[in-house]
């Protein structure tokens, strides 16, 4: 109930209400759990990297190297995944390491060289997918064990892992922000660093961790992509970090940095996978979809600036 | 900035008589932020050429009705004339286009950008489509001349100190061909012999007519420039009197609703344990050969003009910028600090000159600022403990006697005394064994000045070392047991509370 009511001041929450009970109305099909797994699974890798880029874009950062990290490790895994070679745990692991590298650098180069976070991850982003490409020589990697494609595709208590994993990531990221000292650090980084920094807190040591973390979640979501889609892709990911940069900013998060929840990534991604999910059972061409999803961005920020307005 | 010609003359700006039409009223104005009443009923009232002084406590509503008058914000009701014309309805640049300009607190220049271009932002002068920054040039020239100002036009606008910014936005207002300048406390980051500058240049406009509302915390100014003063009081309009009929304690008592009789209480210490010890510190071209040592329980304060290396110090004494040479000792071990967090871990707490910019995080509450420095001390593996967090919050928010009237209201909405004591709330939590106090009153009201005064008397009877920067002589007289005074980097002297005069300092501090 806690929860519902932080979520009150954002106007896309009661938006998100709005159009679920609208859609509820028109289609029967809307509201039954099989299309509401449908959507869940379709928006988690979108969810992982979303939450991931909510942490750097709090601190005012952004990370456009999403989308290759995506394809570094799912190329990674993919390679390390075929049947009867290595156990389970090493295609996931050098995956995850992978992700974790590269968001690293990230940091590194970003509180190191002073370079702007939107030039310093567009360049890891070219970086990140030549990687993919010189690892798999440029072909998709295929041949996977089949306990490796369970994890995109399998079931666990009766719930799709896909949907296991992002409820557990969501309350792992939730507990970061919200109960942490590093959760503590990055609205105050964002808020003002050289407050931040003044306060005693070590402004880099944040943003290594916050670019290292949008990394390894990346990481996370090469490895679900690469299992569902049973092979390794090169050119997997291609553009996914705008779309989990828009849910960020749908869901309430500040470009500006120092405001922003991971229930609002959540909101966001959510209603990125409502409105497509219903403009495909309304057979609404997918060209008409793309423009719909660009006005919601720009409205849902508007929506925000309006609500600021009124709070002052 | 070097040359100070009119230093020797004594203004007295009192006599002149202004002109009976008023060029700007306010009648009952009122504005609610969410069914508070920050103005109630506001009646104002300004004549040609007159200097009218604004005064109040923080929380007041002057930053309010001067956001209403110049249009930043619309009033809920009352009207606002300007040279018998309705404008309460006017957007800013409107209000700009009509002559009433405002310099605001916060300066507000482009970086990049040269004096002159500065100046003429938004009204270049354009040959064939090219702005002719010759032309441009020019006429900044003549404008800062005719001035008094010696500042170079082509300077960007980031090179220049911020007595210099607000000089040029002075300017600029003045070639707005501005008949009413609002200054919302023009002199809080000025040295004494700018404020004289300053004070010239009020004197200049007065006598071309130009009309100031003159917002300050310094009662001293006021007396010295202004015409008439009206005082607010938690939104609501007290009075409007002229300069000569008040004294000062008469209007503190306006201003605040209760006399205060004695805003100072230095007292002398005995010689106690060495807290701090700074030997031969030095910075190219900031400062050098600084030797100075705080004792516990004692306030050492540090005087000089702008540019003379106080803050300077106290960031390099504090981790944030680095030094080149010299050693700094605590307790008589040698420390090596290279970051704000090396310095509260030693014991040593910082309160900027810069609240917004190195005070607080607007974004967060008072309780998440309050504990950002020592919020590791109540977390147990990377969890933050929250009852311990309150628990600690509440108690140091009570000492300090903040008035927020819930800890988890965000910072940027207090008025700016309470913030200042929400940064030193956050300071002391982490428990210093010295703490850096570098202009603490500044923009704040007297009776937090005073709170923060006492406070001060309170921290050195526990025992804590204060090192205090201050503008304000008076401040620095009242507060020091002893004084360093800083000319251009360079110490001249350390003065016992027996030895120092304003006289004295001033005599060292330009040295």
């Amino acid at each position: 109930m806690r929860y519902i009511n932080k979520l009150r001041h954002y106007g896309i929450f009661i938006v998100f209400l709005a159009i679920c009970i609208n859609l509820s109305l028109i289609s029967p099909q809307f509201l039954t759990i099989s299309n509401w797994t449908i959507i869940i699974t379709q928006v988690s890798i979108n969810a992982l990297l979303a939450f991931g880029v909510t942490f750097v874009i709090i601190t005012g950062g952004i990370d456009l190297s999403l989308g290759s990290i995506v394809a570094v490790s799912g190329v990674t895994a993919a390679m390390l995944a075929h049947p009867n070679t290595y156990p389970l745990i090493v295609p996931i692991l050098a995956a995850l390491f992978a992700g974790l590298l590269i968001g690293a650098f990230n940091g590194f180069m970003i509180t190191k060289s002073k370079i702007a976070p939107f030039i310093v991850t567009l360049g890891t982003m070219t970086i990140g997918r030549g990687l993919a490409l010189i690892l798999s020589d440029g072909r998709p990697v295929s041949n996977l064990s089949d306990s490796f494609v369970f994890i995109g595709s399998g079931k666990l208590l009766g719930l799709p892992i896909l949907i296991l994993i992002l409820v557990i990531m969501f309350i792992i990221c939730s507990v970061i922000l919200n109960k942490t000292t590093l959760g503590r650090y990055i609205y105050a980084l964002g808020g003002n660093e050289q407050a931040a920094r003044a306060s005693g807190i070590m402004v880099t040591r944040v943003k290594m961790m916050v670019y290292s973390i949008s990394g390894v979640l990346a990481g996370l979501a090469g490895i679900l992509l690469t299992s569902r889609i049973t092979t390794g892709q090169p050119n997997a990911g291609a553009g996914f970090e705008l779309d989990a940069i828009a849910a960020v900013v749908i869901g309430g998060t500040s470009t500006s940095g120092g405001k922003g929840s991971i229930g609002g990534t959540m909101i966001g991604v959510l209603l990125i996978g409502v409105i497509n999910n219903s403009l495909d059972l309304l057979n609404v061409s997918s060209y008409y979809q793309q423009v719909v999803m660009g006005l919601i961005i720009i409205g849902a920020v508007v929506l925000d600036s309006l609500n600021q307005k009124s709070n002052y | 900035m070097r040359k100070f010609p009119w230093k020797q003359k004594k203004m007295n700006l009192n006599k002149m008589q202004p002109a009976t039409e008023p060029i700007l009223g306010v009648n009952s104005l009122c504005k609610s932020f969410l069914g508070v009443k920050a103005l109630n009923d506001i009646h104002f009232e300004l004549n040609k050429g007159e200097v009218h002084a604004l005064l109040g406590e923080n929380g007041a509503g002057k930053s309010t009705f001067m956001k209403i008058l110049i249009g930043l914000l619309k009033a809920d009701s009352g009207s606002i004339y300007f040279k018998g014309e309705p404008i309460e309805n006017l957007d800013v640049h409107a209000i700009i286009q009509k002559g009433i300009s405002m310099i605001h607190q916060e300066i507000l220049m482009i970086p990049e950008l040269s004096v002159a271009q500065n100046i003429f932002l938004a009204k270049e002068v354009n040959r064939a489509f090219f702005i002719d920054e010759q032309v441009i040039n020019q006429k900044t020239e003549t404008l800062l001349r005719s001035m008094g100002i010696d500042i170079e036009v082509s300077e960007k606008a980031k090179n220049l100190s911020i007595a210099q910014l607000q000089l040029v936005e002075i300017a600029k207002a003045v070639s707005n061909e501005a008949k009413v300048i609002i200054m919302d406390e023009p002199s809080s980051a000025l040295s004494e012999l700018e404020v004289e500058l300053l004070f010239k240049i009020i004197a200049d406009l007065k006598s071309k007519g130009v009309s100031i509302i003159y917002i300050s915390h310094k009662m001293d100014e006021i007396f010295q420039i202004a015409d008439r003063i009206t005082i607010l009081r938690d939104g609501k309009y007290i009075a409007t009197k002229n300069t000569k009929d008040l004294d000062k304690s008469g209007l503190i008592s306006l201003m605040v609703g209760r006399e205060i009789k004695e805003l100072f209480t230095a007292k002398e210490l005995p010689e106690s344990e060495v807290i701090l010890k700074v030997e031969n510190l030095n910075k190219k071209g900031r400062f050098s050969n600084i030797n100075f040592e705080v004792h516990s329980g004692e306030v050492l304060g540090i005087a000089g003009l702008m540019g003379a290396g106080r803050t300077e110090i106290a960031r390099a004494i504090y981790g944030l910028d680095n030094f080149d040479s010299g050693e700094i000792r605590l307790k008589g071990k040698k420390i090596s600090i290279k970051s704000p967090k090396d310095a509260i871990a030693e014991g040593i707490g910082y309160v900027s000159e810069d609240r917004k910019g190195l005070g607080f995080i607007p974004e967060l509450s008072v309780k998440q600022n309050i504990s950002l420095s020592s919020i590791s001390a109540y977390s147990k593996a990377f969890l933050i403990d929250k009852k311990e967090e309150q628990k600690a919050v509440k108690q140091i928010a009570e000492e300090l006697q903040i008035k927020a009237s819930n800890l988890n209201k965000k910072v940027k909405y207090l008025s700016g005394g309470n913030q200042q004591k929400v940064v030193i709330a956050r300071v002391l939590l982490a428990k210093p064994a010295l703490v850096i106090l570098d202009e603490p009153s500044r923009g704040i009201d007297i009776g937090a000045k005073h709170e923060i005064y006492k406070l001060i008397r309170q921290l050195t009877e526990k025992g804590l070392a204060v090192l205090l920067i201050s503008s304000e002589l008076p401040e620095i007289l009242g507060m020091s047991d002893r004084i360093v005074v800083l000319s251009k980097g360079k110490q001249k002297i350390t003065l016992t509370q027996k030895e120092a005069s304003q006289e004295k300092i001033m005599h060292y501090a330009l040295h």
